[in-house]
Order: structure tokens, then C-alpha cells, then sequence
């Protein structure tokens, strides 16, 4: 153990002395830091005056020192991390202090002439001697306690605690500083009689014709759409599974092509059809003589997008659900004399109610967090995800204000949050790995069976209906105006110089860029997810709840509070990552996260746990183990975390549309520009090809998948 | 494979706990080297959990754990030379069987071809000499069986763990391969331990038996020393049947007790010094049914069954319901006939109460 500590430190060491300490803004690739006068790495900004630098470095050098300086493994274990835990306090605590802008800590007291001149944000060499220290803390804490700890366990459980901290709590915890602040200090007098102004919580709406806070508008919507997707996703995963409907797998489909939507596709497509050009107003308005009105961009437009946006999610949930409800169970009721209607009201219903509320709590979370739907149709209809972006990207820039009712919105996500796991977390699991039953489940009564078709069979027209639109509405010139065929919109977007090679068409930055983006996110969100699910399914560790939580936090940190959050937290020193690739690629992975981590728990909690134990006894350390064993069994859902990861990274907009610069723009937030400048053809098109590059990939993998999962199925079979 | 070095397993007040749950209360026991020796005892009773600990799968409570007279206590099991044979065999199924039985010495950076040749001595030693580039799915249970115990003792291990090996067989199998496991274990001089719900199973392979209940060690034995001197109605309830009726000690004296049980005295060889109230242990087979008349204790035959070589009657009397076996020989008695069973006071036993 004391060579892997070496190990680390060497490379710390190496990186203080030979590595740019300091961003440059040309990037670690350009070479001209090395020759050009500038001191630049950790020991020349030292010695050139950067006193504030020189602990780190001698932090290393001490725990070098301590490696061959004290015999007794122990005493040395602990005093390497007390020396590595000191060096990376102060790394992190200079890099607070003295900054070049924005805000910094002790502001008043510590007023130095360097400090006030401060820094750049922390570069390569920071970020190695940062990853050094951890390691060597981690590898020590592993071996300073009685007995020979696991490295690898405790090195990935520090590694993700510190990823976590650094890009999950401490932007949000700007946006409770930006909250507090007011001029030249904090108040809290302040910050209370904003926080409950009635623009953001009034009820006026309910007893005039003046409309309610912000707060109100969103939380209204977000019941509205929860009761919405839980019924239709039950009607759904009823006739899935206790009806023999024959187009069960066009319901499939169906529900699935929601997911790999751009969330405001359907906003989009709504407006095609329903507004005020749209095809059914007109056919209305002549048919009936109706005044063409502009419902859709208000309370009801919204609605409707959620709605079929966001019912696939319910259905999903539901079907595990609706399947989890023991047959036996049922055929007890009806050997009771009970019949079919009893059945369900009396034994199926109730059984399912903890999957209900669960369904409902995650269409109430996502119609919180959407923003796609409201910044296309939300005009009459203000909620906060949207006032949060005005806020930042508004004519009057305003903070503060952004940062209040990212709070508010943040309050109800994680109220919900904290709801779900309270209530019913832990039972979400437990429906899947349930005991298999044979049996038959009681089929509906005509009446039930009949409501269901009624509910869910409209739903699925008009999904129909809104997906040929986009495809429909892409090939025609001017929608609602001058339907003739044509591909401008496609040559505009994607148009090729065939005699030069030169791509020529508008899209195809934006394009590259986020498929680059996205394939560097899904594999690291794919690692992080599933190393954690690994840590949460086979470790023991102190705090394990703690992590299981923080974890699964940002799940319930809607986009657009992220994006605000990131560019307050990462658009100073120490951490300046705005404007760079970087940051639109750590975003996607711990926005991402959460999913891979359930993933990784789902499939990890398949795998007989006397395999790893078999090969711990036979051995091998941690590492060889899940390299060896767990790994090459967890393929397919390595392979899905990555898919699942693959998409939400290309279809994402809200926290992406605050961190997309000229330079790495995304295909979401440039469709909304055009949107927004009323080029509906080009951003439909546009959109058709996500989708349609999505669809590829899915099956691409979905293919690999299914290979794997048979081979591995018939092998498993016997033997375990 | 002769170069095994076995070692010695020994437990000094260890106790372990599931948070609220004491799964172990303070154990102390001793496995000597190159010994076979059986965890024994009802479900729940905390066999497996003491095997873990072996292995280093649990950290113990309190105590400590020493194996080969190194004190292992906090040394995970990676670092602990003890393989383990799993119920489920934990056979690796993406690994054909050469790979899986040569994973410990792979891992471990023995050289390819070393690894080979240990793995095929190995899979020679268990009878599956030419199997090794099948994967476990094409194998039968015993034959994955034997592959996870090739697996296991392919390392050299100073202990081998067995946590019930046999419990997925079929009953032919399972007396074929705990002989073969027996016979491995004595060829190689390995220390091993042995989990097992079934006592038969637990008699025929044992140098030692360790009873456990309750979390605790009922008692530690020969199999014939448990079998002969119970030290307590559990464990005579558990090895083999007993029958076990109240009586009264007068006096102990060269080792023999003087009994009163039903108004006649007896003479039971007893070890230990007992007096006043206690407990006699009647073995089925020490009984033996006779015409009412004569000396014993009257009766009733409430229960007949013809079972081939032998008899079995549930008989009601006055110092309980006895259970009796007894080999077939002229005409059995039958449901509802008077009896008196007759006690062969030299094979009965003395508990305490
Ligand atoms: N991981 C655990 N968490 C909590 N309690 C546990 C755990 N493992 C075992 N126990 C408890 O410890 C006690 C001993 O369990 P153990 O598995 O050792 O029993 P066993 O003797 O092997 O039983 P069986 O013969 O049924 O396998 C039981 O009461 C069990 O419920
Ligand atoms: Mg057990």
C-alpha cells in the first residue's frame, strides 16, 4: 500500500512542479505555457510571489517524506492523511480567498494588496495535486484503522463523495448565498419578504380575474400533471395487462418515443396543431365560426404537453406495479365470491396504491422541473422553471431574483423528494425481484375495461397525431400558410457543398458538438452510476445512508436550478468552468447520475452475492473482483446505463441552455433560438433528425444488448 | 498438493452482532490442524455466521479470531489463506470450469502455465480430469459441486469452509460426495469446517461435532461422545433420538446413579454428579416392549408402523408418550394393546434438568 501512495504523490509532486497551476485560456494542449515567460506552474508561481501556493506543495513533500520517515504502518497511515486532508483544507480554502472576481470568502476581513489582485481559476496542475492528496488521504484512511482496509473501496467512495460535493452541493449552496446577499453583506431581513412575496406564492387567482404567484401557478401544474399521468399511465398498464388489446406493441412504441423527444418537441407540435395558424383551429373556427384564440399558449398548452410527455414515465412505473400484484391474490378475492369489479376496487386497487403515489410523485417532480414545455407554450402561464431563465437571460439580468425562486422551486422538488423515500423509497425495488406466481390475473370488468380504452385510447391517437406532425411538418414550407412539399428546411440545416465536401448547413455544429458531448458523458455517467450502485448494493461503510441519499439528490434538482446554480458557482475562480466543453459534459453526468445508480442497483441486486464472496475468499481484492466477475456479468446494463444517459444528454435543454457558449453550442438550445426567432420548419427538421440519430443508437445498442442478455441467460441458468 | 500446510482455527470470546440482532453471544472454541470438524444445530442458530467470520466475509464484534496461530481479527478475506465452498457453489458463469478453479491462483500473478497445471491437477483430484474447458452450465449439480471444492483447495488453503455443500443434492448424491469430500480432506491433511442442518450427515464425516443453539455452543464432542454422553436434553433430543422422562437422583457413587423414575429405581451410568430432580434419556432402541405383565413401564400402543427391518410404536404411559424402535421378530403389537416397555438401564443417560 505504501507503493500506491508513492505512486500518487510522485504524480502530485510532478504536476506542482511541471504542470500549469492556473487555467491558461488557450488549454492544457497548447504548449506555450512552457516556453513563454509567464510563471506558471505550481513552483514557479511560488517563487515568483504566490506564497498561498507553497502548502500544498509542501504537504506533499511532507507525506513523502512520512512514507519512509516512520516505520509503523499505522502511525504513518495516519499521520499521510492528516498531512493530505491539511494540504487539500488549504488548497481549497486559498482558492476561496484569493480570487481575481466575484465572490470570495472573508471579504471584509482580508484585504490584502495579492489577495485583492487574486488569481485565475485552478488548472491541470490543481486539479492533479487536488486528486493526488484525495488519493493518498483515501489510501491512508483505508490502512489507518485496525487491520488492512480496502483501498479501492474507500479511494471510489472518497472519489464520488468529493465529485458529488464539488458539482452538486457547492453550486446549490451559491444559490443560497446569491439569496442572502444583499448589498455588501447578507441579510436574512431581506431575503424573507421576497422569498413570500405574492409574486411568487399569491393566491389572487383563486378569487379574481388577477393571476396567482409563480409558485402557485407551478405547484398547480405539477398536481394537475401528476393526477393526469397516474391515470392515463394506469389505463395503460391495465389494458397492457389484463386485456387481450391487439396493438399492444404500437402501445409500446408509443411509449417509448416520448423519451427520446426533446422535451419541447411536443410543445412544438402543439403549437402546429392548436395554435393560432394551427390546422385544428382553423378546421374549427371555419367549421364552427369560432374566434381563433390562443389557448394553447397558456395553463391548458402546457398541460397537454406534459401530459404526453410525461405519461410514459407513469406507465412504466405502473406496469411493474399493475404485474406485481399477485394473481393468487386475485383469484383468492374471486373464489371469495367476490366478482370482477370487487376484485379490483377491494384487493387490486389498494395493493397498488403505494405504486399509484409513487407514479404520481414522479409526474409531479418532472412537470416541476420541465422547461421546455413552458418556454414554447407557457407565455400566458408563468411557472418557475421559466422565470428562473428570464431571470438570468432577461432585459433586466437579476439574480438575486433568479436565485429566490430557484429556491422556491428547489423546495418543492425536494418536499416531493423527501416525501417519496419517506413513504414509499424503499418499496419501489422490492416489486421487481418479486416471487414468480403462476396464475392468472382476474382480466377487467366491460365497464373498467371500457373507461380504460376511453381514457388511453385518445392519448394515444393524438401522440400518433403530434409524431407525424413533426414529420409532416418538416417537409412543408411555411406551416399553416403554404403546405407544399420541400427540403429547404433539411438542405438549410444539414446542407452539404458537394463539390468542396464543406458542410454548409446551419445545424451541423451544434449537431457535432452534442454528439461529441453526449458519447464523452455516457460512458463517466455510466462509471460513476454504476460504481456507486456497486458501493450501495456490496459495501458496508459508515454514513452509507448518508451517500445513498446525496447520491440520489439530484434527481430531484431540477435543470434549470442546476443551470443557474453552475453558472454562479463556476463562472469565478477557483473553479472556472463556463464557456468550456467541460462544464456541459460534467453537467450531463450528475444530472444523469441518479439513473445509473438505480440501473446499477437493479442489475447489481440480480447477481448472486456469493459470487463476489467466492471471489474475495478465493483472493482477489475489490477491484480484481468487480473487474473479473462483476463487470463481465453486468453488460447489458452497462449497456443501458449508457444508452439511458446517451439520450438524456441529447434531448436535455434546461440546464444546458445556460452553459452552451458560441464555441460548444447543443443541438436543444439551438432549436430553441430558432424557435424562438419563429423558424418552426428548421427546428422541426432539425428535431426529426435527433430523434431519428437516437433511434439508430438505441437499436445500435438495444442489438448488443439483446445478443448479451441471452448468451449470459442460458449460461446462468444452471449453474448457479 | 501435499504441500498444504494446515492450520489451526481458534475463536477467543467472539461475538458478533447484527445491529440489534446478537447473532453470536461469546464464543470460544478450538479447531485443531488437519481436522474435519462439523458446525451442527438448528436453523438460525448461528452456523453460518461463524463461518463467515472464519473467512473474514464478517467482522467480528468483540474477541478474536486467530488461524495458524496468526491473530486475523481485522484482516479482511482477501488477506486470510481460507477458501470456501459455497451452497449455491458461486461457480463463476462466464468462466469455463478450468478458468474458474485456476481464478485464486490467476489473481494471485502465478505464473500461466503453473496455473494450469495446478488447476488440471486440481480437477483430477475431484474426478473431473478432462472437463475443464466446459462452462458450469454444462455440468451436472454434483459435478459443479466438485468443481467448487477443486476451486477452493487448488490455493492450498490453511482452512477449508464448506457451508452446507450438499444441501442442493439429491440424497444418492449427497452420500456419494461427503465421502468423497471426506476422503479429499484426509488425503490433503486439510483443517476444514463443515456446516450441516443434518445430523446424519454431520456423524458420518466429523473428527468433531460442535452443537450450536442459540447463538451459542451447546456442546463439543466426538460424535460418539455426544452420542453417548449428552450433556443436556437438547443435545440428546438432537443427535439421535431420545426419549427424555423427569426422574429422581438418590445418590452417585462409582459412577452410577441411583434412579427413581415411575416408582422403581434404576441404576444409569452417570459422569457427572447429579442429585435431586433430572432427566433420563431413553434411546428408542434401549426399549423394549413386552407383555403387560411383566416388570416395566404399563402402557398403551397408540401408534404401529411396519417400516421392514424394524418397528416403530408410539407408546402412552405414565412418564410420557415413548417412542420405541425394535426389530421385527414374531408377532408386533398392534394400535390399542397393552404393553410394558422394559428399560435397559446401562444405555440410558442422565441430563439435568
Ligand atoms: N446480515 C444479517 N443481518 C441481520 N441479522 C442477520 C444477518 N445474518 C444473519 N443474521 C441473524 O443471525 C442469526 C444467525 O444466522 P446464521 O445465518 O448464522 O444462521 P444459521 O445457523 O446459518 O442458520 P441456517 O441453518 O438456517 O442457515 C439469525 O438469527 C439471523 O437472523
Ligand atoms: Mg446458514
Amino acid at each position: 500500500m505504501r507503493n500506491t501512495v508513492l505512486l500518487w504523490l510522485a504524480l502530485g509532486l510532478v504536476s506542482f512542479c511541471v504542470l500549469p497551476w492556473h487555467m491558461t485560456d488557450r488549454g492544457i494542449t497548447d504548449l506555450a505555457w512552457a516556453t513563454d515567460d509567464i510563471a506558471s506552474t505550481g513552483l514557479f508561481a511560488t517563487v515568483a510571489g504566490q506564497w498561498w501556493l507553497a502548502p500544498t506543495g509542501l504537504a506533499l513533500v511532507l507525506a513523502f517524506v512520512l512514507q519512509f520517515a516512520v516505520k509503523a504502518p499505522v502511525r504513518r497511515a495516519k499521520l499521510t492523511l492528516a498531512t493530505a486532508l491539511a494540504g487539500l483544507f488549504w488548497m481549497a480554502l486559498q482558492g476561496l480567498i484569493i480570487v481575481r472576481a466575484g465572490p470570495r470568502l472573508f471579504e471584509t476581513v482580508l484585504t490584502g494588496e495579492v489577495i485583492s489582485a487574486g488569481q485565475a481559476g485552478m488548472g491541470a496542475g490543481a486539479g492533479l495535486c487536488a486528486l493526488a492528496l484525495l488519493f493518498v488521504a483515501t489510501v491512508s484512511l483505508s490502512q489507518s484503522g485496525k487491520g488492512q482496509g480496502d483501498a479501492f473501496v474507500v479511494s471510489t467512495i472518497g472519489l464520488i463523495v468529493a465529485l458529488v460535493g464539488i458539482f452538486v452541493f457547492f453550486p446549490v449552496m451559491h444559490i443560497l448565498v446569491r439569496a442572502f446577499q444583499v448589498d455588501g453583506g447578507y441579510s436574512l431581513t431581506e431575503f424573507f419578504p421576497r422569498f413570500f412575496s405574492s409574486d411568487i406564492w399569491g393566491l389572487a387567482c383563486l378569487f379574481g380575474d388577477r393571476s396567482c404567484g409563480v409558485a402557485i401557478n407551478s405547484l398547480f401544474l405539477a398536481v394537475m400533471t401528476g393526477a393526469g399521468t397516474t391515470i392515463l399511465g394506469l389505463a395503460f398498464a391495465l389494458i397492457f395487462t389484463r386485456t387481450n388489446f391487439r396493438a399492444k406493441r404500437l402501445l409500446r412504441v408509443l411509449t417509448v418515443l416520448p423519451i427520446i423527444t426533446p422535451p419541447f418537441v411536443i410543445g412544438l407540435a402543439l403549437i402546429l396543431l392548436f395554435g393560432r395558424a394551427g390546422t385544428v383551429t382553423e378546421f374549427v373556427a371555419d367549421l364552427f365560426g369560432l374566434e381563433q384564440t390562443r389557448w394553447v399558449y397558456g395553463f391548458w398548452g402546457v398541460y397537454f404537453a406534459q401530459l404526453l410527455s410525461f405519461t410514459p414515465i407513469a406507465f412504466l412505473v405502473l406496469i411493474g406495479v399493475v404485474q406485481g400484484v399477485s394473481p393468487s391474490m386475485e383469484e383468492a378475492s374471486q373464489t371469495l365470491d367476490a366478482d370482477r369489479w370487487q376484485t379490483f376496487r377491494y384487493v387490486s386497487l389498494p395493493l397498488m396504491r403505494p405504486g399509484l403515489a409513487n407514479a404520481f410523485l414522479l409526474g409531479f417532480i418532472e412537470s416541476l422541473a420541465d422547461f421546455g414545455n413552458p418556454l414554447v407554450l407557457g407565455s400566458g402561464y408563468s411557472v418557475l422553471s421559466t422565470e428562473i431563465f428570464f431571470a438570468i437571460v432577461g432585459a433586466v439580468a437579476d439574480p438575486a431574483k433568479a436565485a429566490i425562486l430557484a429556491i422556491a422551486l428547489l423546495t418543492l422538488t425536494l418536499s416531493a423528494f423527501l416525501l417519496q423515500r419517506m413513504w414509499l423509497g424503499k418499496k419501489s425495488y422490492a416489486t421487481i425481484t418479486g416471487k414468480a406466481d403462476s396464475g392468472q390475473n382476474a382480466s377487467l370488468n366491460p365497464a373498467l375495461k371500457t373507461l380504460c380504452y376511453a381514457i388511453a385510447l385518445p392519448w394515444a391517437a393524438l401522440t400518433l397525431i403530434v409524431y407525424s406532425m413533426i414529420i409532416f411538418g418538416s417537409f412543408v414550407k411555411l406551416w399553416g400558410y403554404d403546405h407544399s412539399f420541400t427540403f429547404t428546411h433539411y438542405i438549410r440545416a444539414f446542407g452539404i457543398d458537394l463539390s468542396s465536401g464543406r458542410l454548409t448547413g446551419v445545424a451541423w455544429d451544434s449537431y457535432f458538438t452534442t454528439l461529441t458531448i453526449s458519447s464523452i458523458a455516457a460512458p463517466l455517467t455510466a462509471l460513476v452510476g454504476l460504481s456507486t450502485a456497486y458501493l450501495l448494493v456490496r459495501q458496508k461503510f459508515f454514513g452509507k445512508d448518508a451517500f445513498e441519499f446525496s447520491t440520489m439528490l439530484s434527481f430531484a434538482i431540477p435543470g434549470t436550478v442546476i443551470g443557474v446554480s453552475y453558472i454562479m458557482a463556476f463562472n469565478f475562480p477557483p473553479i472556472e468552468l463556463t464557456g468550456t466543453s467541460i462544464i456541459l459534459i460534467i453537467v450531463f453526468v450528475f444530472r444523469n447520475m441518479p439513473v445509473g445508480v438505480r440501473g446499477g442497483i437493479a442489475a447489481m441486486s440480480q447477481l448472486d452475492k456469493s459470487l463476489d464472496e467466492a471471489s474475495i475468499t478465493l483472493g482477489a481484492n475489490s477491484f480484481q473482483t468487480v473487474r473479473k466477475v462483476i463487470l463481465p456479468l453486468m453488460g447489458p446494463a452497462i449497456l443501458a446505463a449508457l444508452t439511458y444517459s446517451f439520450v438524456r444528454a441529447i434531448t436535455s435543454v434546461s440546464a444546458v441552455i445556460f452553459l452552451v457558449s458560441a464555441k460548444h453550442n447543443m443541438a436543444t438550445s439551438f432549436i430553441v433560438g430558432r424557435v424562438e426567432n419563429g423558424e418552426f420548419g428548421l427546428a422541426i427538421a432539425y428535431s426529426a433528425v435527433l430523434i431519428i440519430t437516437m433511434l439508430a443508437a438505441i437499436l445500435l445498442l438495444q442489438l448488443l444488448v439483446g445478443n448479451r442478455r441471452l448468451r449470459r441467460a442460458d449460461r446462468v441458468q444452471q449453474s448457479v | 498438493m501435499t504441500q498444504t500446510q494446515p492450520g489451526s482455527v481458534q475463536f477467543t470470546g467472539v461475538v458478533k452482532k447484527y445491529g440489534d440482532v446478537t447473532a453470536l453471544k461469546k464464543l470460544d472454541l478450538m479447531i485443531e490442524p488437519g481436522k474435519l470438524v462439523t458446525l451442527l444445530g438448528p436453523s438460525g442458530c448461528g452456523k453460518t455466521t461463524t463461518l463467515r467470520l472464519i473467512a473474514g466475509l464478517e467482522m467480528a464484534t468483540d474477541g478474536t479470531i486467530h488461524i495458524g496461530g496468526q491473530d486475523v481479527t481485522h484482516l479482511t478475506a482477501t488477506y486470510r489463506k481460507v477458501s470456501m465452498v459455497f451452497q449455491s457453489y458461486a461457480l463463476f458463469p462466464h468462466m469455463t470450469v478450468r478458468e474458474n478453479v485456476a481464478y485464486g491462483l490467476t489473481v494471485k500473478a502465478v505464473p500461466k502455465a503453473e496455473a494450469a497445471q495446478r488447476a488440471e491437477a486440481g480437477l483430477e483430484l475431484v474426478g473431473l480430469a478432462g472437463y475443464g474447458e466446459r462452462l458450469p452450465s454444462e455440468l451436472s449439480g454434483g459435478q459443479q459441486q466438485r468443481v467448487a471444492v477443486a476451486r477452493a483447495i487448488v490455493l492450498e488453503p490453511e482452512v477449508l469452509l464448506l457451508d452446507e455443500p450438499l444441501s442442493n443434492l439429491d440424497a444418492k448424491l449427497r452420500r456419494h460426495v461427503r465421502e468423497e469430500i471426506r476422503q479429499i480432506q484426509q488425503r490433503l491433511g486439510l483443517t476444514a469446517v463443515y456446516v450441516t442442518h443434518d445430523q446424519e450427515e454431520a456423524m458420518a464425516v466429523s473428527d468433531d461435532i460442535i452443537v450450536m443453539n442459540n447463538a451459542e455452543i451447546a456442546q463439543i464432542g466426538t460424535p460418539a461422545a455426544l452420542y453417548e454422553t449428552p450433556s443436556s436434553s437438547f443435545i440428546a433430543d438432537f443427535i439421535g433420538d431420545a426419549n427424555l422422562a423427569d426422574c429422581d437422583v438418590l445418590e452417585v457413587e462409582d459412577g452410577m446413579a441411583k434412579v427413581v423414575l415411575n416408582g422403581n429405581t434404576y441404576s444409569v451410568p452417570s459422569h457427572r454428579p447429579l442429585s435431586g430432580a433430572a432427566r433420563i434419556v431413553l434411546r428408542p432402541h434401549a426399549l423394549k416392549l413386552m407383555s403387560p405383565q411383566s416388570a416395566g413401564v404399563q402402557g398403551e400402543v397408540t401408534y404401529a408402523a411396519y417400516l421392514g427391518k424394524e418397528m416403530q410404536y408410539t407408546v402412552e404411559t405414565n412418564i410420557g408418550s415413548l417412542f420405541v424402535i425394535s426389530p421385527v421378530s414374531g408377532q408386533p403389537f398392534a394400535q390399542g394393546d397393552a404393553v410394558s416397555v422394559a428399560i435397559d438401564q446401562d444405555q440410558a443417560r442422565l441430563v439435568s434438568q
